[in-house]
């Protein structure tokens, strides 16, 4: 049984060393190169830093040597927390004091932004030279349990403060043995990553890559604006599986890009995190009548998947393609609003998980992992955690799970999980801000902000808000207005509001 | 001209967009932005956008965007 996610590290430098693992168009990385910077980057680590099982921040444009430093982290016992480069400095440091990092770990481009919120930051370029000291990596490694974290995902928290999802060794390897059997990921593989490092989605990329001994192709973001490069990307390497977030395929079937390439190798198209628009899927399937469509859903708490559908049948545009039932060794169940389970198809409950598959909770935050890693409401007996996902869904008549909406302000938009609070607490900390509510348009997948002030027009309220949030969270729709509706209680009157939208 | 930029501001209202020509060089409209926009020009305009079209030089000004949908809508 592995016990440590570098375990499969080391089985595929054993059996395929020299196979091109992680490449990007600048680099590639083999299994051996990747095994040998990270016992590089594990000796410096356990040499410099005398601390286990604390955070380590991932601060680098995302690339195989990226990952030579996650599983470095990881080799000296400790774990990885990867950060967007493009985050404003203001939502850093939120991370940066919830976390408070062991260590950060970044390349020479980085490395003066990075010094702003850390004394102990290392460079990449100088970690991957240090010798080799086998001794206390194999040490250190024999000492690791497969509960220790192995990373902490941050992901949008609705006071405004980011939550970080504390994931283990052991969800990460149940995870990555019953999707690779499931979907049958192999060694003749090759994946094209589009999610970024800090988002779960990308770790189907990562890990099944590991584990199968496949390959793993880096698609450039900026290729996501030009539909043939893209799909010259997926040709040129002989893709044969891709795992996007619908809003990336839709670049595809907008522009109808299989009308000038049709990238031959495809065989596994996996889809999730957002819903899909059937007419987008219709599109690929038509053109891939001979491939695998999997939809999968799951959100950061239980290791990025608990569901999946094979697509088995055919959809209209205006049917929803259902996110199916549990992975083995994982139970998914809905609870109705007095906790009782729900059998029964057509009835709407929320979405509960169980199993191995379950975070360790939020990092630092006690109170807020209480409110959703909760004891099973239907097992009184012994002790068992269950995930409430505060997403709601109900079984078809085929007793296949349909995704339905959400319980709070939880959002997804362009793939990204976003709080509407956090949005209205990036606002509402403007100087002079009077009042703000945050909604979001379904139809035209539109944020849409209403703000009160004096301070800020349009312009000068996005400039500002740049400062505070990912850019993926800055409203499309701005109104301004004298004053906010609220209701009799004081609080915003948000069903006037959007009835206005 | 006017319905082009109206477009334009549903996604990022804060652009000046009667002067930036850098649109897609300087990464203020990312992927799912352009999705988005060519997504409403084909609607509102009943016109077809290909592949073909979507290179950095048809989208970095809302000139150039109102220039491909003329050339498009005469087509």
């Amino acid at each position: 049984m592995k016990t440590n996610i570098l375990g499969y590290l080391t089985e595929a430098v054993a059996v395929l060393p020299d196979k091109n693992a992680y490449f990007d168009e600048e680099i590639s990385y083999t299994y051996a190169r990747m095994l040998s910077e990270v016992k590089a980057i594990g000796t410096k680590l356990i040499k410099k830093l005398n601390v286990k099982c604390r955070p380590v921040l991932i601060y680098m444009e995302k690339s195989p040597a990226c990952l030579a430093a996650f599983w470095g982290t990881v080799a000296s016992r400790n774990f990885y927390v990867p950060l967007d480069t493009n985050m404003p400095e203001m939502r850093i440091r939120l991370i940066v004091e919830n976390l408070k990092p062991a260590a950060v770990i970044t390349d020479m481009a980085h490395y003066d932004l990075a010094r702003k919120f850390s004394n102990n930051v290392f460079i990449f370029e100088e970690m991957i030279e240090t010798p080799v000291d086998e001794e206390i990596i194999e040490k250190r490694m024999a000492s690791s349990i497969d509960t220790d974290p192995v990373y902490v995902l941050y992901t949008s928290g609705s006071t405004g403060v980011p939550k970080g999802v504390v994931v283990s060794h052991r969800s990460l390897i149940d995870y990555v043995e019953q999707f690779c059997n499931e979907i049958g990921i192999t060694e003749d593989d090759v994946i094209a990553n589009q999610a970024p490092f800090y988002f779960d989605a990308s770790l189907i990329d990562i890990y099944c890559t590991l584990k199968a001994r496949g390959s793993m192709g880096i698609v450039p973001l900026e290729y996501f604006s030009i539909p043939l490069k893209l799909l010259d990307f997926l040709q040129k390497y002989d893709v044969t599986t891709i795992r996007w977030v619908p809003s990336a395929m839709k670049m595809v079937s907008t522009f109808k890009g299989f009308k000038s390439i049709h990238p031959d190798k495809l065989k596994k198209v996996i889809f999730g995190a957002e819903s899909m628009p059937t007419k987008v899927y219709n599109y690929w399937k038509a053109n891939y009548p001979e491939a695998v469509f999997v939809q999968i859903y799951g959100p950061t708490e239980i290791t990025g998947v608990c569901t999946y559908y094979i697509v088995d049948r055919d959809y209209g545009d205006d049917e929803t393609i259902p996110i199916g039932g549990a992975f083995k060794n994982t139970e998914v169940f809905l609870l109705d609003e007095d906790d009782k389970l729900i059998s029964r198809s057509d009835i709407v409950g929320e979405i509960c998980v169980k199993g191995s598959c379950l975070a360790l909770g939020y990092y630092n935050a006690r109170e807020k992992s209480d409110e959703v890693f909760v004891q099973n409401p239907l097992n009184p007996y012994y002790s068992e955690k269950i995930y409430r996902t505060g997403d709601l869904a109900k079984y078809n008549e085929r007793k296949e799970l349909v995704f339905v909406s959400r319980k709070d302000f939880q959002i997804k938009h362009m793939g990204h999980r976003i709080e509407l609070g956090e949005i209205e607490t990036a606002v509402m900390a403007l100087p002079n801000m009077k009042n703000a509510c945050c909604l979001f348009d379904q139809d035209k997948q539109k944020i849409i902000l209403f703000y009160e002030t004096e301070a800020y027009d349009d312009i000068s309220i996005t400039e500002a808000l740049k400062k505070r949030l990912q850019r993926y969270m800055l409203p499309n729709v701005l109104h301004k207005m004298d004053a906010l509706p609220l209701l009799h209680n004081g609080k915003i009157d948000r069903v006037k509001l959007k009835e206005m939208m | 001209m006017e319905t082009v930029i109206e477009i334009l501001k549903g996604v990022h209202p804060e652009v000046d967009y009667e002067n930036e020509t850098g649109l897609i060089d300087k990464r203020i409209f990312d992927s799912f932005d352009v999705v988005n926009i060519v997504g409403e020009l084909m609607d509102e305009f009943d016109i077809e956008i290909t592949a073909e079209h979507m290179i950095p030089k048809n989208f970095n000004s809302a000139q150039a965007i109102y220039k491909l949908v003329k050339t498009l809508e005469e087509e």
